[in-house]
């Protein structure tokens, strides 16, 4: 049968265009890939090449014509043994073609139609509770740098496809000195000292996983992980979308973020933000040693790519940690810190620093305030800040994240739209300046959220300044 | 049964010299084609044709606007994956950019699978929502089709970095075009690949164009088997229109890497027919250059006439060839017209696990 030759969409923008020149003419052999005509787009002109073997039978679309939509036939091509006898053979099939055409539009039209063009509803994230901590455990008081170390060497015990990569994480015992003693439990086949190439380790770390490994990618300030960045967002977060679920990153990015002390703009960012922007990512930000502990084992078994966002300085806070043969606490669930009625605080990380002294501050002033510890940014457990705020109708959010955008910028907009009834008070969220970090003493602090700002914002949501 | 000579072999000798020279790299003797037995040349010409109709059928799907967004034909270059899949062995992974349809079939990818994710329906690989350049299959060890140009180097190093953690004997094949080779993490992955001796086959795909600048206008060295020369890793430079010559050279890579003397590139010198996507007009070449690498040194048809010359197939034999391919594709297209468009559920699975 005749094959119709269409006017080719050549762009991803293309609807029509204009049929220049004709290269073959009636009655001439093609064979693909042979050049048949030349048309012009809005950008270039671009050759048509055949795709089947045949010989052109009729030309339907003489070369000059302007404004050809696209799939539009233009010629007929006959096969082997055809002849212009068999032309209106073509017709028809074009006929059918058409009626195919407009099916096909119609069953892709139809699905919209039915939901009104609407998106289907996002799933909603069932997280369980934090484990129970049997009476009588015994507490042990453990500094963050230690539960994370512990939380590591218990997972590669239990795990062989777990390992840590990164600078100085071998022989160095960690820039921060967070691997400490994992070289020498787990020799440097797993505790693998990197040069310094974030991009570059990144992206071997993700390959490691695609292929079922489970590395833990440390980087010895989240602020040199920009560098990463691309194969991070790119390669670990969107994998398992774009390929339908066949496979994924099971990886743990990890180390500290944000502010030291006097480190200056490039070395002092907070980037809760950043990645908690990105669906396919769990971004995991602890105060605590035991929340530190819990979430990064659960973080090293999560089949996920997880952020996992440390602070320098909690990194030598201690707090009491269970002692438990497998402490494991759910990533996407926050933690009530204090429970209080007069008003709510959420925060995260070395926020919570902040917070918790602001909330001591409020108790003796007779504001008893609820401090919620947010734990994980991706995915937010909203339910658990938006129960408090149904019972104190006031919010203020606290971190050290620039203002715009911000983690608390998303928590306010999501509480005004799921609890705007419920709130006395504009939310308040307390954030870092709007300034890279400076470096002078004075200008670093002032640059910071700090315990008066917190203090007066609750007043502020409590009318009580 | 007589060698073939081949055309590059006097550039191959002389860069392995030099490379020799420039570094303490005991670069390998490139290898000579050997000669394909009849069995080699049908299968080289299959799966060779089966690219060539596959990449020809999108370009018209493309047209009819079936396939959206950008879509990157492998046209010219299908002797580079053609050969090296001849060289390599079950458990092998494959990884390369976003020009990745012949690797996909060159790997045993469905037709269908491929063609339907190509037109965003349902049955495609990746449910339709990778398209043309983000697909994978775990099942073949297909690891992707990436979209950012240079990504798949570090992550196809990766690869090699979990065959020697678990001690398999298993290869990287890890491809890229001469475009990004000059990308930042193609050294970075470079060094930590020699460092670690890990087993990864680099795969420069020199087609000449990173997408509209010649290489002699991007690249301070052009000769891409260098690069690797400041991290100890050999390269050799490879006749990618021949398919004799790619599987001699993966033979030889292949072999480095299992017998544990690390990475080692390749660079492939082929050519792309169509411009860098289906909306590029390719004005920055001349059509006389694209016209004499089609009738001078086109892969296919190059087997061609080795089956025609030792009278292995005759023209019926051949187009007997043409029409099972040409079935497989046709189907193909009509699986991918006909295919659903993913459920409106999709939307939203597969982001976590």
């Amino acid at each position: 049968m005749p094959t119709e030759i269409l006017m080719p969409a050549l762009s991803p923008t293309m609807e029509e265009g204009n049929l220049s020149k004709w290269i073959k003419k009636e009655g001439d052999a093609v064979a693909p890939g042979d050049v048949i005509a030349e048309i012009e787009t809005d950008k270039a002109t671009m050759e048509v090449e055949a795709v089947d073997e045949g010989t052109l039978g009729k030309i339907l679309i003489s070369e000059g014509t302007e404004g050809v939509k696209v799939n539009t036939p233009i010629a007929v091509l006959l096969a082997d043994g055809e002849s212009e006898a068999d032309l209106d053979k073509a017709a028809s099939k074009q006929a059918a073609e058409e009626t195919k055409v407009a099916d096909d539009s119609a069953t892709k039209a139809e699905p919209e139609e039915k939901s009104g063009g609407s998106v289907p509803a996002a799933p909603e994230v069932k997280i369980a509770a934090d484990p129970d901590i049997p009476e009588g455990t015994e507490m042990v008081s453990t500094t963050v740098r230690e539960a994370l170390r512990d939380a590591m060497a218990e997972e590669m015990r239990r795990d062989g496809d777990v390992f840590v990569m990164g600078e100085e994480v071998a022989e160095y015992q960690g820039a921060y000195k967070v691997t400490q003693g994992l070289l020498q439990e787990f020799g440097d086949k797993r505790v693998v000292d990197t040069p310094i190439t974030e991009h570059g380790f990144a992206g071997v770390g993700v390959g490691a996983a695609f292929a079922g490994l489970k590395p833990i990618v440390e980087f010895m300030t989240f602020n040199f992980a920009m560098q990463a960045i691309d194969q991070i967002v790119n390669s670990a977060a969107k994998t398992l979308y774009m390929a339908g679920g066949q496979m994924g990153a099971p990886i743990v990015f990890r180390g500290p973020n944000g502010a030291a002390a006097r480190v200056a703009a490039q070395h002092s960012q907070c980037y809760a933000a950043w990645y908690g922007h990105i669906p396919g990512l769990k971004v995991v930000m602890p105060y605590t040693a035991a929340d530190a502990k819990g979430l990064l084992k659960a973080a090293i078994r999560d089949p996920n790519p997880v952020i996992f966002l440390e602070n320098e300085i909690l990194y030598g806070q201690s707090f009491d940690v269970p002692k438990m043969d497998d402490f494991v606490l759910p990533i996407g669930k926050a933690r009530i810190h204090k429970e209080g009625r007069d008003a709510t605080i959420v925060s995260f990380g070395i926020g919570m620093t902040y917070a918790v002294k602001a909330a001591e501050e409020l108790a003796g002033e007779g504001i008893d305030v609820e401090v919620i510890d947010l734990r994980t940014i991706r995915p937010m457990d909203l339910d658990t800040v938006i129960a408090s705020v149904k019972k104190t109708n006031r919010l203020v959010t606290v971190e050290e994240g620039f203002p715009q955008s911000s983690v608390g910028a998303h928590i306010a907009s999501q509480v005004m739209q799921r609890a705007f009834d419920y709130l006395d008070a504009p939310v308040i969220t307390v954030a870092g300046k709007d300034v890279p970090m400076p470096y002078a003493a004075n200008l670093e602090k002032l640059a910071l959220p700090n315990v008066a700002e917190v203090v007066e914002a609750v007043k502020a949501v409590s009318y009580r300044s | 049964m007589a060698r073939a000579a081949s055309k590059t072999s006097a550039a191959r000798s002389r860069s392995t010299k030099k490379g020799a020279a420039g570094a303490a790299v005991q670069a390998p003797k490139p290898p000579k084609p050997e000669d394909f037995d009849k069995e080699q040349e049908l299968h080289a010409y299959r799966e060779m044709l089966l690219i060539r109709r596959f990449e020809e059928k999108a370009g018209q799907l493309y047209g009819m606007g079936l396939i959206g967004g950008f879509c990157h034909l492998y046209i010219g270059q299908e002797a580079v994956v053609v050969g090296m899949q001849m060289s390599m062995k079950d458990g092998d992974q494959v990884i390369t950019g976003y020009r990745d349809h012949g690797h996909m079939l060159a790997t045993g990818m469905e037709a269908r699978g491929v063609m339907a994710e190509l037109t965003g329906r349902r049955n495609g690989y990746s449910k339709g929502k990778g398209g043309s350049m983000h697909m994978f299959s775990k099942e073949k060890k297909f690891y992707g089709g990436h979209g950012i140009v240079g990504a798949q180097v570090p992550l196809g190093t990766g690869l090699a970095f979990a065959n020697r953690y678990r001690g398999d004997d298993s290869v990287s094949i890890t491809y890229f075009g001469d475009g990004a080779a000059n990308q930042g993490q193609v050294y970075e992955s470079f060094n930590m690949a020699s460092l670690w001796k890990l087993p990864v086959v680099y795969i420069i795909e020199n087609n000449r164009y990173a997408m509209g600048t010649a290489v002699a206008r991007s690249s301070a060295e052009t000769d891409f088997s260098h690069r690797g020369l400041s991290f100890k890793i050999p390269g050799i430079q490879v006749d990618g229109m021949d398919v004799r010559a790619v599987k001699a050279a993966g033979d030889l890579a292949v072999d480095w890497c299992r017998s544990g003397k690390g990475p080692i590139i390749l660079e492939m010198q082929t050519y792309r027919y169509r411009g860098h996507s289906m909306s590029d007009p390719a004005k920055y070449r001349s059509k006389d250059e694209v016209q004499k690498m089609r009738s001078d040194h086109d892969p296919i048809e190059q087997v061609k006439q080795r089956l025609m010359a030792n009278k292995w197939a005759d023209e019926d034999e051949l187009k007997a060839i043409d029409k099972e391919v040409r079935e497989i594709v046709g189907d193909s297209a009509e699986f991918a017209q006909t295919d659903p468009e993913p459920d409106v559920s999709e939307l939203y699975t597969d982001i976590l696990l």
